[in-house]
């Protein structure tokens, strides 16, 4: 192929058993519905899935590894944000 | 022929157009102009080849001599396939492969679809399997002849003139012979004149889809069905049944 490259689409599959769609990887496409087709001919062979999504990469917003601090640290020390943080009152054996 | 010889006839052909066309197919293995697109080509071929696995395996159970798959794969002659030449026409750019498989599998996908309701309870169980392939492929190839018809200039002319060579292979797809009136009438099989009618319109409305005109020719060209061949068969059963013939029963 000579000339520029096909858009970057990322794949997301929907397992049989899974709740929601998960990151497979990524395809290169000249369109969306080629995309599709080239999603499922590539992460469905061996029936990994029953639906699936393809979006452009470029259209994806993502959070900047440079500010991860800013955005993942305080998260850290929050232990009162998990529920084992609290104890339980006797008796009560499924919350 | 009585019943019983047409439809062995007539799934040993199915057989034939699988294997010829996905020995085509396997021909062009890490040669596609796109890795996706290779995928999607060797995916493809190998459905071919299972179909022709599960025809040729019925038809040599029909036959009751004992032979199987292999012995219609490797130990037949050239005269004695059933292809269409369609389909055993060699290989040539990426527009040329798209196009004959839109042509032949926009025929292919209603005669499964009709044999799937066959009176033969085995031949409708492999036709309604294969017909889910060839859906799928069907989708993806017309796709394919839209997006260059209706591509750039040089996409155009070029797909272009993949329809105007293979248009002349296409009359042959619904030339019904014995084999294919029998099974009509005594299995309830595919009526090819239907079959036409429906391509002729479906063909009509993807050429408009993707800016192609139908070729004004209409001559004709058919002898596959009868193992009447092009000269290209004879090279791709040679390479393809080489094995078999220096090695008999050689196995993995």
């Amino acid at each position: 192929m000579t000339g520029k490259e096909w858009p970057l689409y990322e794949v997301f599959i929907r397992s049989k058993s899974g709740l929601s769609h998960r990151h497979a990887g990524s395809i290169h496409a000249a369109d969306d519905q080629m995309a599709l087709d080239a999603a499922r001919d590539t992460y469905t062979r061996r029936s990994e899935g029953v639906s699936i999504w393809v979006v452009r990469s470029s259209q994806i917003v993502a959070s900047d590894p440079a500010e991860s601090a800013a955005f993942f640290e305080p998260a850290e020390d929050k232990i009162y944000r998990h529920p084992t943080f609290y104890d339980m009152p006797d008796g009560v054996d499924n919350l | 022929m009585n019943k019983e010889s047409a439809l062995l006839a007539y799934v040993t052909r199915l057989g034939d157009n699988a294997l010829v066309l996905g020995q085509r197919m396997v021909e062009q293995v890490a040669a596609y102009p796109e890795l996706e697109e290779e995928l999607a080509n060797a995916n493809f071929a190998l459905d071919y080849i299972g179909q022709a696995r599960m025809f040729y395996s019925y038809a040599g159970e029909l036959e009751g001599q004992g032979r199987g798959e292999d012995d219609f794969a490797f130990l037949r002659d050239e005269n004695e396939f059933g292809n269409l030449l369609l389909l055993e026409q060699p290989n040539g750019h990426f527009g040329d492969s798209i196009t004959r498989l839109v042509l032949f599998e926009l025929f292919y996908l209603a005669q499964l679809e009709a044999l799937a309701r066959c009176d033969d309870v085995r031949l409708a169980e492999i036709a309604a399997r294969a017909e889910k392939e060839i859906r799928y492929h069907l989708r993806h190839n017309t796709q394919w002849l839209v997006r260059l018809g209706d591509g750039t200039e040089e996409s155009h002319c070029r797909v272009q003139a993949s329809v105007n060579n293979l248009w002349q292979y296409t009359g042959e797809m619904f030339g019904a012979d014995n084999v294919d009136t029998i099974v009509e009438k005594a299995w309830s099989g595919p009526s090819l004149e239907r079959l036409e009618e429906r391509w002729r319109s479906d063909i009509n409305a993807i050429l408009i889809n993707a800016t192609l005109s139908k070729p004004e020719n209409d001559g004709m060209v058919s002898g596959g069905k009868a193992g009447r061949h092009s000269e290209h068969l004879g090279y791709m059963i040679a390479e393809m049944q080489y094995l078999q013939r220096v090695h008999p029963g050689a196995s993995w």
